[in-house]
Parts: structure tokens; sequence; C-alpha cells
């Protein structure tokens, strides 16, 4: 694919809660076997984008474990492959990124030493399956300067956390509010955008010159009148997760046999890194029902509509209901846990009782942990 | 300069006809174990957690499972700028083009390959067994006692001994004499098929016994190093080794792995074993489904009952059905109502809606009762079972087969079916 990959993944939200004090939105855990930037990273792979930078700021260490090597997503390649850009101080800089567009503008050698002419701008912490050649295609047909991926909130929740945006007949983007109080437009955008590449060279360079940092605020809400930007409007899953509500009920929806589908056995794959663990084992006494349940697991208790991550050992009579279960949780015997997200690494000891009595209960319990 | 320590030799080329059907179009070390793991996997993550990075796979028949599965090594770090995994099939040479003729004749056709890593010594590893062991250990007992060969032995039951190679030696550990598979073993120490030798020797011995028909280690190399005077140990290895070169044994030994503890426990963090993982998605039970005293792989997907198996990847047991005591390999397509009970299904067979396999009373095979026995059903690769039919205990099925295939419905105890040609 004639464009180079950008993924946003500064990663910070105060609306994950105790959920990011330990790892950055991108690198939240989804869908048993996944992380956020998988989704991204395998459709930027499946379009055969072949080179992508990594924009990390906040938290990031999980992430990097998570990208250490590239060869999960075919990103190990002499030509291209994956880059992770983490803030530095350098000759003329010494700030934090201040913003998604000042990413961009510290890291702008990589825009500029690359000759692909398009790029893809992507955020991180989305759940979605999207061929980006199909946008180009849009992008080159409507001769457009921005294109921004963009969905009917129909089924979006708490829409005032998103971009909105309004367009004409032609799909040409007449407003765009960046978090507004009263939403009044129901079209939200999806973090996604293809611009040429020379084009945001000047748009960054432009805005950095004027001490403005964002790319949605300052770029796409600023230049929507003198530039081109059109809406790409997609009908398929697409989630944002970077909330503790929409994490848990994106997580449930892999339990809807249409989305398992959708993602697990349609073309095309998504990838993740590889962590060799055992087939999961159910012992006597395992009750398993409409549930998900990654490797490396070892159950022996009753597990009800939940998610259960890898590695994860449940005692005897445990009851697990409408749960999830993060990765490399101990769970001691009688416990139960009703309406929660189990921190990942979490030691939780026999008899216990969690339930989420109003919501979702976020569950952090790092006891001893006694090995067998 | 290109130095290695040690380098493995793993021998993969067996067709391991003792597996019947599931070694029909792939060699021994590629069958599935253990629901995600391939037998091959156990000797090539031993080697990486050893330290030994420089590994060749001598494969000869069926490699076409073993080369995709081994790739460039990915998955046990074997791939490397010097060294690594090499696969080393059998190639036409200028005078003599040969197959691999027996074991060591393998090891002496890829001399070329062990000297470019110049090492002192060569491990010679099997593609067949199921066990987790530390040859850095085994290379320190070498050091330490001089030896110029290591053999691995395992004491065994001595009325089993007569099935192996027996070693007998002195106190010290050194090998004073040895008997291949005697009728009154003096023993009970059998070589596990893993030796260490120093290169020197092993080079000196391969080319002295080249012209050697069927040259094999148990039977000529050994005996040469012997009569020469080289000094010959056995290590002596007390952790758990299976042999899976039967369906019996093959089918116990994956059936050990679903015990409380098992003795060969998969969940240790220290010693893991390494596949190659294609599918990656959490496994999906359903509300009526059940699951008990079994392992099941990624991506599977439970409507039914499954109790005492080992269930592989991407999966599908359909709604109803009853699987028991039985092998479901990678991506098995088990229909709605099916009744399976102490099965081997092979990757990618489909077995109708409302099959039932293995019922009734025992009866001999009647053409392979020495390797279809115990009562199981073996249902080969990508074979189609059609809806509804019932079937018998050791019974084989092999290939598309219809409706017509099975006389009312039925495929007695003891019957084979095999289709050629699909």
């Amino acid at each position: 694919m004639r464009a180079i990959g950008i993924i946003l993944a500064g990663g910070n939200s105060h609306r994950m809660k105790e959920l990011v004090s330990k790892r950055a939105v991108p690198a939240m855990p989804i869908a048993g076997s996944y992380r956020s930037i998988d989704f991204v990273l395998s459709n930027m792979s499946n379009s055969h984008i072949q080179k992508v930078g990594v924009l990390t700021q906040y938290n990031a260490q999980s992430l990097n474990e998570h990208l250490s090597s590239s060869k999960w997503w075919d990103f190990g390649r002499k030509q291209g492959g994956l880059f992770v850009f983490t803030p530095a101080v350098t000759a003329e800089n010494n700030f934090w990124y201040r913003g998604t567009a000042d990413a961009i503008y510290q890291n702008l050698s990589f825009l500029k030493s690359s000759h692909e002419p398009y790029v893809v701008v992507a955020s991180a912490d989305c759940i979605y399956k999207l061929d980006f050649n199909k946008v180009l295609e849009y992008h080159i047909d409507k001769k457009a300067d921005i294109t921004v991926v963009c969905k009917d909130a129909d089924d979006i929740k708490d829409i005032d956390r998103f971009g909105t945006i309004k367009m004409d007949e032609n799909y040409r983007i007449t407003e765009f509010e960046e978090k507004p109080i009263v939403a009044k437009a129901s079209t939200i955008s999806c973090g996604i955008y293809i611009i040429r590449r020379r084009a945001l060279i000047e748009m960054v360079e432009k805005s950095a010159s004027e001490d403005r940092y964002d790319f949605v605020r300052d770029i796409l809400i600023r230049f929507k009148d003198i530039k081109k930007i059109y809406g790409y409007k997609i009908k398929t899953y697409w989630r944002n997760i970077a909330s503790v509500d929409d994490y848990f009920s994106t997580n449930m929806d892999f339990l809807k046999p249409e989305i398992r589908n959708y993602f697990f056995r349609e073309y095309p794959d998504i990838y993740s890194k590889v962590d060799d663990l055992p087939p999961a084992k159910y012992n006597v006494g395992a009750q398993v029902r409409n549930s998900l349940v990654a490797s490396g697991t070892i159950i022996n208790g009753t597990v009800e509509d939940s998610v259960i991550f890898r590695d994860t050992y449940i005692g005897n009579n445990c009851y697990i209901k409408n749960s999830i279960v993060l990765n490399d949780v101990y769970i001691g015997d009688n416990t139960h846990i009703e309406n929660c997200i189990v921190e990942s690494h979490d030691t939780i000891r026999a008899n216990s009782y969690h339930k989420g009595e109003t919501g979702i209960k976020i569950v952090v319990e790092e006891s001893d942990r006694y090995l067998l | 300069m290109i130095k290695k320590e040690m380098i493995a030799m793993l021998l993969a080329g067996g067709q391991g006809s003792r597996l019947g059907v599931l070694t029909a179009k792939m060699a021994k070390p590629a069958v599935s174990f253990g629901g995600k793991y391939r037998i091959i996997d156990f000797p090539l993550s031993n080697c990486i957690n050893s330290g030994i990075d420089t590994v060749g796979v001598l494969t000869q028949y069926q490699p076409l499972k073993l080369n995709t599965h081994i790739g460039i090594g990915i998955p046990w770090d074997l791939d490397r700028n010097i060294g690594g995994v090499t696969v080393l099939p059998p190639y036409e040479k200028s005078e003599n083009s040969e197959w691999y003729t027996g074991t060591a004749n393998a090891i002496y056709q890829n001399l070329d390959y062990m000297e470019t890593y110049n090492p002192d010594y060569v491990l010679i590893l099997s593609g067949d067994h199921i066990y987790k062991m530390d040859y850095e250990v085994m290379l320190d007992y070498h050091k330490s006692h001089n030896a110029e060969v290591t053999i691995a032995v395992m004491p065994v039951p001595i009325e089993e001994a007569k099935r192996f190679g027996i070693m007998i030696t002195d106190e010290d550990g050194r090998i004073t004499e040895f008997e291949e598979k005697p009728e009154n073993p003096r023993s009970n120490l059998a070589s596990m098929g893993i030796y260490i030798f120093n290169w020197k020797t092993l080079k000196e011995a391969l080319i002295s016994k080249s012209s050697q028909v069927a040259l094999d280690f148990g039977k000529h190399i050994i005996p040469y190093c012997h009569d020469k005077g080289c000094p010959l140990y056995a290590y002596e290895f007390s952790g758990y080794w299976k042999d899976v070169g039967t369906l019996e044994s093959y089918w116990q030994a994956n059936m050990e792995l679903i015990d409380i503890v098992p003795e060969f426990n998969l969940y240790e963090e220290y010693w893991k074993i390494y596949t190659k993982s294609e599918i990656l998605p959490p496994q999906y039970l359903s509300s009526d489904s059940v699951v008990e005293k079994s392992i099941v792989g990624e991506g599977s997907e439970v409507y039914g009952k499954v109790y005492n198996s080992v269930i592989g990847c991407g999966v599908v047991i359909g709604k109803d059905a009853v699987v028991r005591d039985s092998i479901v390999m990678n991506g098995v397509n088990i229909g709605e109502g099916v009744q399976c009970n102490k099965a081997i299904i092979a990757e990618g067979a489909v077995i109708g809606a409302g099959a039932v396999l293995g019922e009734g009373e025992e009866a001999p095979n009647e053409t392979a009762p020495h390797i279809y026995n115990s009562g199981l059903v073996t249902v080969g690769e990508k074979t189609t079972v059609p809806a509804g039919v019932r079937v018998g205990k050791n019974t084989v099925i092999y290939g598309n087969t219809l409706p017509e295939d099975y006389p009312d419905g039925k495929l007695a105890s003891g019957s084979t079916l095999e289709k050629a040609g699909d």
C-alpha cells in the first residue's frame, strides 16, 4: 500500500479509572487473547502497510513489552517495519508530547524520510477491522485533503467523548466538534485519518510554529474550511474502549456468535504476540457456560457469561459471573465474583466476595501468592 | 569464525508406521500431541531451553507438514543469524545419490552441515518422544567423565527391557556391554536414543563405517566405538519420558495430561514447550456445554459435552455431542449429537451429525490388528464421516467416506475403511 502508518498510542484516560495505573489504554487486554493495539496493527499489516510508527507516552512499559518484537504482526522487515517512538530530549526539544500533533511533530523525521505519498493515522484504543486500501481509494477518488473514518453512533453510548461530525450530501465534512457537551450530530469520528504525507508535514509544522499541539482541534477543526475534509462511513463493528463501561461491554460483545465469527473466523485475522501457554484445563467440578477462556487457564469452579484471559487459575467451588478476569490471576477456593473486572496479576484469597452492585467493580487485590 | 560448543541433529525422517493413518500424510514428529503441540516441539523446546541454538532437522518421509511447522524456527527462538534451525532433506550428489538409509547414514550425509559449525560435541536426538530434558546437564556429565560417547538411558521394568537396547554399566556409569533387544536382559537401563558424541569421534566413526548398508547408531556406530575402546558412558535420566510409537501409547500419553496434577506438567513456568500457534483466539464454551477433566486448545467452540479428552485448536463440537476419552486434533468439526468414545480424530476431520463412534464389543482389526487395537476408533486427517453412521471399536476410517460405504449405516468393530486417492 502506498501509505505509512502512524498509531497514536498515548494512552491515558481518567475514564479507565484504576485500569490505567498499570498500563496504557492501547495495552488493555481484549477478548481473552489480544491487546487493544493488536487490532490497528493487524489492520495495517493486513492492508499491506509496510512501515508503521507507534507514538507512545503514558505508562508505556507494558505496551513496549508487547511490541518488543515486530514479527507477530509481520512487521519484521528490512524495508520498513515497526518503529516505537517515546518522547526524548533532544537539542531542540525537551518536552513530553504536548498533544497528538506534537507527537507527530517531534518525530517528523520519520515522516520526512519516508517516500510513500500517504499516511494513515489511527488511534490504538479502538476495536475494529478495516481495509485501509478501501479508504485510500475513496480518498483519492474524492480528491480529499484529509479523509476521516466515521460511523453513525446509533449503538454507541456517551457520544460526548468523541468528535462529532456533520457532512454535506457529498460527504464533505462541514462541522466537526471535539467532545461536545451537547452533541449536534450523530456521526462520530473513529479516530482514523488518511492524509497526503507532505500535507501532514506542512500542517503539523504550521501548527507547531503557532504552539498548537492537538491533531483534532488544531488541524482537523481549524483547517476544515480551507482543506477538503471528507468522511468515510463504516457500518461494520467499531468500538472505542477508553472508558470502564465501554471496555467491559466491548469484551462482553465477544460472547455474541456474530462478533466472534467476524473477528475470529472471518478473513483477515487479528494477530498478537504469542505467549506459549498450554491449552486451557478443565478439572473435575469445572462448569463453564457462555464464556470465553484463553490458554494457560486452569478451571475448577463455575464460570458464567464471563471472559477469562490467559494463565488464570480458578479454584474449587468458585462462582464467577458476568465478569472479566484479566491475565495471570489466581482466584482462591469458594470465591464469588460478579459484575467485576479483575485486574491482571491479582491474587484473590479464598472465600472472597466481590460484587459490582451499581456498576462494574474493578478488583485490585494483590495478596501474597503461595505457589502450588 | 563460526564456533558452537554443541549442535543438535534431530532425526525426524521416520514414518512411524505403528501410528497407522495418523502418519499417512505426515512424518511421526509432526503428529499433534496434547491439543496444540506436535511431537517435535518437545525435543526442539528442550534444545533451546538447554541453550542449544543450532539444530539440524533431518527429514525424509512426508516432510511438508514438518517443514511448514518448523519454518525458520520463530516459535522456538531458533531464527538465528548463525545457526538456528535448518531442515536437512536427502539430496542428490554427483555420485552415490541415495535416501537416508539409516539413522547414522542420515547424519553421515550431513557431515558438511556439522563441519560448518566447528562443534566440540554433537547431540543426536530423535523426534518421537515426549519428555523434558536438560541436555546441558547431560553434557556436563559427558565432560566430567571424559567420555567420548554418552548415551542417555532410562531404567525400565525388567520385563519390558527386551523391547529396548540395553546398556550394562560398571559402578562408574561406564558402559561395558550392550545388547539390542535381548531375550534375557541383564540390566534394566534402556537406551533413549539420545547420544552425545565428541565431534572427532563421531566424524571418524561415520567415515570409517560409511560403506555399511543402512548405517544405524545402535547397530553399527555404538558397537564400532565400543570395539575401538572409546570411553562410552550411560547417563541415567529419571524424569518423564514416553515413547509414543503406538496408537495405544500415544492415546495413553495424551490422557495422562488431563490428570489433576499430571506427571508430565505442561503448566510449569520454567521449562516451557513452544509450538507454532496458528490460532490465537480464546475458546468459547456455550451455555449448555459441559467440559470436565479435559484440556482444550485455542479458538475451539464447544456446544456439546466433553469428558476426559484432549481437544486441539479450532475444533467445533456441536450441540448435544458427547466426546469421551478421546483425542480431537486441530480443526476437527464434530457435528450435533455425535457420540464419540475412545476415538483419535486427526486434523481437519469432519464427523457428520448424529454419528456414533466406538460402540459395541471389541473385535480384532481385520487388516492391521497390531496397529488398531485397544478399542480405539482412529479417524485419519481430513476424513469425512457421514451423518448418522454407527462405528464399532478397533476401526479405522480414512478419506472422504460416503453413506454407501457403511452397509446398514454401520461399520462393524474391527473394520478398516480407507479410501485411497482422496
